[in-house]
């Protein structure tokens, strides 16, 4: 069959050749997990068993349920958002289909996306199928991998009609507060830019508040805050974020989503009611032990010699590794057994870095850290 | 103290750590961790530190009861007094005072039912003071000092994703 020029002329990822090699090898230790360790909380677990138990299989509205947009309204308030939960909240599955939504539904094929780079590897791509050339804008491990309006600049990005970030980042494990967000915005109302901001990773800011760049002056107007509850609640298997903006825009984004997807899945809106009313204290609790396993992982860098900068969210370091980082990743793989993600995968920028997840358990990082520690002797 | 409760929490989490473990997740160094610990000893914060053991694994015969004890105070004797008495015995593995329908709630432990009931029976029940035991035998545990003895423990991520 006959398969389309755009999908045939994108590479599948560079993650799946290490997912086989870590599949066929023994005794992996896995540091290249992009999802939580933990399972979703339980009384956000049991919201789901008795939504099914009470038959609540329909669909819901496209938009989501009612009490979970409000709800999503009042969660993100802590991070000074206002959205009205009528026609400014879209509930999807998983924040992956907000980030494709607000691509299709606000970029005209031949449009430039700008994606700082290292990224999440789907932001290319999901650009690419909606008809919109990349243009990607190197961030530096010098500048904590932050995006600067230097960069920007540097790369073209005044021409470019919508810039797509994450932070706290996949893969850095990169941070930006107001101060770094505002030359990003003012860049990016300079140059008439939208934003996709994806910030899957909020709640996972260690030492200080996340920032939104939508809270910037002049900048609600022409930003999509993205969200969801897999990574925060550790809900990833249950396929549910949302995408905030004006209502313009999420009008357009529902358009699609109504023919596409009809409405998120319903037990999983269940959850994440349930997970927004009742579980901060358990998303704290993965938190404060996200916290610990950084503090750790990069301390044991720091002792074995792996350059790494101060990454102070989501659950990733990003050490710089000696010689080619694909090579180096897969022989950590064939000779110690610990699995690792090389950084080219996450695009320019990337190479000479080795993505480290630790959403996994001390022993594991114990014993992974020293492995690593044996392999660089 | 928000240190204090950092460093209590990760030896509730696994109190084998290392010192210099400790260090590496507090961002502190081994000696604070150190003084920190001996000043948790000090102050009556920590008093041991112990296994978790699911018996029911073990080869081993052990039999435990959660007993309620209600007792009559005079002018003369307080809780504390009898407490001590009936803490002193080794088969006492917990004593607490509690609300509700009686005063104290005891594990008691043994080798054998007959073993536990006769000590309720012989040492506990003839305490002047003691007016009723209601003894419960624990028939399996499920989880125990907040680990779970029934979870498998299976990742089953998949074992690189993005």
């Amino acid at each position: 069959m006959k398969v389309a020029d755009r999908v045939r002329q994108t590479p599948p990822s560079g993650i799946r050749k290490f997912f086989e090699l870590a599949e066929e090898a023994d005794d992996v230790i896995s540091l290249g997990v992009g999802e939580p360790d933990f399972s979703a909380p339980w009384a956000a677990r049991e919201a789901a068993i008795d939504a099914l138990e009470r038959g609540r299989t329909s669909y819901t509205a496209n938009r989501g349920r009612a009490d979970l947009r409000r709800a999503i309204a009042d969660h993100v308030a802590r991070y000074d958002l206002d959205y009205e939960p009528e026609r400014e909240v879209l509930v999807t599955a998983g924040a992956s289909e907000a980030v494709d939504l607000s691509m299709r539904a606000l970029v005209d094929p031949g449009d430039t996306v700008a994606v700082p780079q290292p990224s999440y590897i789907s932001y290319g791509p999901t650009a690419t199928f909606a008809g919109a050339d990349v243009l990607p804008v190197q961030t530096r491990a010098a500048e904590a991998f932050e995006l600067t309006a230097d960069a920007l600049r540097e790369a073209g990005a005044a021409d470019a009609d919508v810039l797509l970030y994450c932070y706290p980042n996949n893969p850095t494990g990169a941070v930006m507060d107001a101060d770094d967000l505002r030359p990003v915005a003012e860049f990016a109302r300079e140059h008439d830019l939208t934003v996709l901001a994806d910030e899957i990773y909020a709640a996972l800011t260690y030492g200080g508040e996340h920032d939104s760049i939508a809270t910037l002056p002049g900048m609600r107007e022409r930003t999509v805050v993205i969200g969801g509850f897999s990574k925060a609640y550790a809900m990833t298997g249950l396929r549910l974020g949302y995408a905030l903006a004006p209502p313009e825009a999420i009008e357009a984004m529902n358009r699609i989503h109504q023919y596409t997807m009809l409405s998120a899945p319903t037990t999983a809106q269940f959850a994440g009611l349930e997970a927004i009313r009742a579980c901060d204290d358990a998303v704290e609790e993965m938190r404060d032990a996200y916290d610990r396993r950084r503090r750790y992982t990069l301390s044991r860098f720091r002792e074995i010699g792996l350059d790494c900068f101060e990454a102070e969210g989501a659950f990733y370091a990003f050490p710089e590794c000696p010689g080619d980082d694909e090579q180096f990743a897969e022989e950590l793989l064939s000779e110690e057994g610990v699995a690792v993600v090389p950084g080219s995968v996450f695009g320019e920028g990337g190479e000479g870095h080795l993505r480290i997840s630790y959403a996994t358990g001390m022993d594991e990082l114990r014993e992974a850290t020293a492995r690593i520690e044996r392999f660089l002797d | 103290m928000a240190d204090q409760r950092e460093l209590l929490a990760l030896l509730l989490e696994d109190a084998r750590q290392s010192t210099a473990d400790l260090a590496r997740q507090t961002g502190r160094s081994e000696a604070e961790i150190e003084a920190a610990i001996d000043e948790l000893e000090a102050a009556g914060v920590v008093h041991g530190y112990q296994a978790v053991v699911d018996w029911a694994n073990a080869d081993e015969e052990r039999v435990e009861a959660h007993v309620e004890l209600n007792v009559e105070l005079d002018r003369e004797t307080k809780y504390d007094d009898i407490a001590g008495r009936i803490a002193n015995h080794p088969e006492v593995e917990t004593l607490r005072l509690v609300s509700g329908d009686f005063d104290f709630a005891a594990v008691v432990v043994g080798d054998s039912m007959r073993d536990v009931s006769g000590f309720v029976a012989d040492r506990i029940a003839p305490i002047p003071e003691v007016t009723q035991t209601v003894t419960h035998f624990v028939m399996d545990t499920y989880k125990h000092r907040g680990v779970d003895f029934g979870g498998d423990g299976d990742d089953d991520r998949l074992s690189v994703s993005p």
